[in-house]
């Protein structure tokens, strides 16, 4: 703390800034992140969240394969994106500066923690030069803050070992770009004292250090201004931050309710899709069973007894682990059992990119079964479309008996935005009955149970649950007659079950596609899941250009929505941004025979718009030329 | 063991399915499905609260013979499909029925943390040392040396010992019986079923098409009062036609001795509450194979924390700590503000 008198700095109004914290894993990058954009929440901001971190627990420190970073956009107009170049990048030592300077946009600021550039950090990062002063960053504003000093210094009279006193230098951080985006300074403090209930030592370094942050930027005479974000015109309503994750557990939690049936998660810890497991965990009060499997095949296993017991069964994984439930799932497929996979799918092939996402997993989802094993697939296209995307696939297995798919991604998962929270009573009933007794003759005409007797609509075969007197049934996965399910080896029999099957999936009903943007453009961008948001923002930014651009954005990939060939056909070009090789591009050629064309990138790093606009940009002029 | 205090409500009759029995003549399947059917009306359970979960093979088809619930999963996954069933449904009677390449091959990771959990599934591993259904390769309870169509110059791979395995893998309940003996394959099962947990049974089966004879050495009813050894909770292990050969601890291992060479405190007293699992260890590893005298019965038998009630016992703390079911709760926990 310091007593010097404020000074009167300048507040500019400033519509959008987007902010990458940068340092060590062991830097609490993510928990700054994430205090900021708390406070930039409640103060009625729009905001998207870009967590990035190694997929090493602890990388040797100062290095560049240690760096964490979490990247935060805050606005006074709606966004649906984190943002393509942060504006400001907060670097807390040369690994940071090196491997994120990057990304910053031209002429963006540069708060630099000056403690951290000594000689043995620098060559950590392999900076031969020291890159404060040999021009590196003459392209951007750069102050220079001497974080772990001034840290060490404001939390020495609490008595904290200066060793320790370093670890809070994320709060002097926090405090300073609190100043300079003018945030509140109570709710952290609340924060503070909150997380670290119990450890007093703790809490007065952690305050010490905001706080001093926050002094640091009104009296330091370096800044040569502040600045205010002010509020987005949001919709009016409850909201709450969530990340993909969270929203689709939450949305497991909420279908069992929704369907009045217990809840029953089998699952084996893969990044990143573990703390769906851990968050349904914390969710028993709910009636929530949680199963960690020893292996993904007997996560998925579980999952299968589970429904064939009754229960509303998910199993949570990742590519990796949903190569390994491949088997499972088409015995799911055979016994015709509703229960929902979630994919968060991840860089591959093999181990590929653990923490980062890709969209390469939909023709697994598709087709990765042996035989004939139609399932339907879903994808949600926002953090808290997740949270609908869960009920959804619910109802579909329900309604239908029927694994389903869910393919969100690492982006979404860990990605936040502010959720407009639904009305509770508004959520749709997606309760199915339990079938309770006879619903045929045999040929004495005694009444007996069929158990692949379908309804005659959804081609659903009942769904009789052990306990249920009377009704004793066998279900396996060799070939079933219809109707009786005993074992046939027929070959009329098997033809008629692949297409009933089939028949089946592809009759699940899919609202049609709607068509945003404009309607009667040239081009029309298709796209699907977590590419949503950068293709709606590069359509507005085209939009604003004078272009005229439509979207179609999937969250049904199987069956796909019976307009969309139609649709499709409306538009000279289609063109499909997609993190794959094409994987939705072929799907819709080889089913409509409509030439789309396939925007790819599959870096890690989702989609920015700059990246959609421009590939469209030059796809619309293509247009315009012929 | 036999709990008379129960009414049947049903009989045998009630719990056969109407499927036609597709295994090959002779195949000792059809005297376990006999015993099976069999016992059922005396356990006081009905068909409608009892499940048949299987994987792959000869054995796997057991379900669709048993008048009950049923499931014929895929190969290996039953103890783990069953899990889920008896998670989700602790009021179930759940049995698992495989043979040794299902469960101890392709399924022996589901296997040992089925057991490990303790999670309340009767587990039945019908042991006849080959692959049947994929017609004669040698299985991971073959021995060294055998001669299949997978391994025309002799097996080159060491058996498993299932009851070893298992004991291994902390199973509360461990028991040995074989198809030659309906009375004795009864009373396992009886035990099986009553346990508060998960059970494991191996139970000697005979293949008659592609392993024939396999047990005859210690089944066959001239062998068996030299070759199999009844175990009896409390009891000294004797055996023979008239008790002349007993077990001993000799160091640490199961040795069969001369009755008339020991004096009778020196034979082992079979413990099956025992916790430390040594001893029943021992006596799993007695014999070599099933040539030579082999202990049968209940080797183990201890109470230990069953999973699905332990997991409902969690969700019943949840609710008194947290409350009951709240979803617009849910949605605020995070922190909510308005616009």
């Amino acid at each position: 703390m310091t007593d010097t008198a404020s000074r009167e700095l300048p507040l500019q109004e400033i519509d959008e800034v987007i902010i990458r914290f940068a340092g060590d894993s062991g830097d609490g990058m993510q928990l700054t992140g994430d205090q900021f954009t708390s406070i930039s929440a409640a103060l009625g901001n729009d905001l998207s969240t870009l967590p990035e971190f190694p997929a090493e627990i602890r990388a040797p420190q100062g290095t560049l394969a240690g760096v964490s970073a979490f990247q935060v956009r805050i606005s006074d107009f709606v966004i649906t994106t984190p943002g393509d170049a942060p504006t400001v990048l907060v670097a807390m030592n040369p690994a940071a500066l090196k491997a994120q300077l990057h990304n910053l946009a031209q002429g963006g600021a540069l708060i630099l923690n000056t403690d951290a550039f000594n000689d043995r950090n620098l060559e950590k990062a392999g900076y031969s030069a020291n890159p404060l002063d040999d021009g590196t960053l003459d392209d951007y504003r750069s102050y220079p803050v001497p974080m772990s000093q001034i840290t060490r210094d404001a939390v020495a009279e609490h008595g904290v070992k200066p060793r320790d006193a370093e670890r809070s230098k994320n709060f002097f951080a926090l405090g300073l770009i609190s100043w300079m985006y003018t945030r509140p300074v109570e709710p952290t403090l609340e924060f503070i004292n909150t997380k670290f209930r119990g450890r007093e030592q703790v809490i007065n370094a952690n305050t010490a250090a905001f706080k001093a942050g926050y002094n640091f930027g009104e009296t330091a005479e370096i800044f040569e201004a502040h600045y205010e974000v002010k509020p987005a015109p949001l919709a009016p309503g409850e909201y709450t931050n969530v990340n993909g994750n969270t929203a689709l557990a939450w949305g497991c939690v909420v279908a069992g309710q929704l369907a009045r049936l217990p809840v029953f998660l089998g699952s084996y810890p893969i990044t990143p899709a573990s703390d769906i497991l851990h968050e349904m965990s914390l969710k028993k009060n709910f009636g929530v069973r949680t199963f960690q499997a020893e292996d993904e095949i007997a996560a998925a296993a579980s999952a299968v007894g589970a429904a064939f017991g009754g229960a509303l069964a998910f199993t949570s994984t990742s590519g990796p682990g949903l190569a390994l439930k491949g088997e499972t799932l088409s015995l799911a497929v055979s016994l015709e059992l509703p229960m929902v996979v979630l994919d968060i799918q991840r860089g591959g092939p093999s181990t590929g990119l653990p923490t980062k996402p890709e969209q390469a997993d939909l023709m697994m989802a598709m087709y990765g079964r042996h035989s004939e094993s139609p399932l339907p697939v879903v994808a949600p296209r926002s953090p808290a479309d997740c949270f609908d995307i869960a009920i959804e696939a619910s109802r579909i297995a329900l309604k239908y008996r029927t694994p389903v798919i869910v393919l969100s991604d690492g982006y979404l998962a860990n990605s936040s935005e502010p959720w407009l929270l639904p009305d509770v009573d508004e959520l749709p009933d997606i309760g199915v009955d339990f079938a309770t007794g006879f619903n045929g003759t045999n040929e004495d005409g005694d009444g007996i149970f069929l158990p692949y007797l379908r309804d005659p609509d959804t081609l659903a075969r009942p769904w009789a649950i052990p306990g249920t007197p009377g009704l004793m049934h066998r279900v396996g996965g060799i070939e079933k007659e219809d109707g009786t399910g005993n074992i046939s080896y027929e070959p009329e029999n098997h033809q008629l079950m692949i297409d009933l099957r089939q028949a089946k999936v592809d009759g699940v009903d899919v609202p049609d596609v709607e068509v945003a943007g404009d309607a009667d453009a040239d081009l029309v961008v298709l796209g699907w899941g977590s590419t949503w948001g950068a293709i709606d923002a590069a359509a507005g930014r085209l939009r604003d250009d004078g272009h005229r651009v439509a979207h179609v954005h999937l969250r049904h990939l199987n069956p796909l929505p019976a307009n969309l060939g139609e649709v499709l056909r409306r538009y000279r070009a289609v063109v499909c941004p997609e993190m794959n090789k094409g994987q939705l591009c072929d799907l819709v050629r080889a089913k409509y025979l409509i030439d789309v064309e396939h925007i790819g990138k599959i870096d890690g790093v989702p989609f920015t718009t700059g990246e959609v606009a421009s590939a469209v940009r030059q796809r619309l002029e293509e247009l315009a030329g012929s | 063991m036999t709990d008379t205090s129960i009414t049947p409500t049903t009989q045998p009759g009630d719990w056969a399915s109407d499927q036609e029995v597709r295994w090959c003549p002779g195949c000792g399947d059809y005297s376990i499905l006999t015993a099976m059917r069999m016992l059922m009306p005396s356990l006081g359970t009905e068909p409608h609260n009892t499940v048949f979960v299987s994987g792959i093979g000869c054995a796997a088809r057991f379900p669709y013979y048993m008048n009950s619930y049923g499931v014929h999963g895929i190969h290996g996954r039953a103890p783990a499909i069953a899990t889920g069933l008896a998670m989700a449904r602790p009021d179930l009677d759940v049995w698992v029925i495989g043979g040794d390449g299902d469960m101890l091959s392709i399924g022996g990771n589901h296997l040992i943390h089925a057991l490990r959990r303790n999670v309340k599934i009767k587990v039945l591993l019908f042991n006849n040392q080959i692959y049947g259904l994929t017609k004669g390769q040698f299985s991971p309870t073959s021995e060294v040396g055998k001669v299949t169509k997978s391994s025309p110059m002799g097996s080159l791979d060491a058996p498993f010992n299932p009851l070893a395995v298992a004991l291994g893998a902390e199973a509360s309940f461990v028991a040995r019986t074989h198809d030659m003996d309906r009375q004795h394959m009864m009373d396992t099962f009886r035990r099986a079923h009553e346990h508060d947990g998960a059970a494991f049974v191996e139970v000697f089966q005979n293949c008659n098409v592609f392993n024939d004879g396999a047990f005859e050495g210690i089944t066959k009813k001239q062998n068996r009062d030299a070759n199999l050894i009844p175990l009896a909770h409390g009891e000294p292990i004797r055996f023979g036609a008239d008790g002349e050969f007993g077990v001993i601890d000799e160091s640490g291992c199961a040795r069969v001795v001369h009755t008339a060479d020991v004096s009778t405190d020196e034979l082992l007293t079979h413990d099956e509450t025992k916790h430390d699992p040594s001893t029943a260890f021992m006596l799993a590893r007695l014999a070599r194979g099933p040539f030579e005298p082999t202990p049968i019965g209940v080797f183990r038998a201890v109470r230990r924390s069953e999973y699905a009630m332990a997991s409902t016992r969690q969700l019943a703390a949840a609710q008194e700590k947290q409350g009951t079911a709240d979803i617009a709760q849910l949605l605020r926990s995070r922190g909510t503000w308005y616009v």
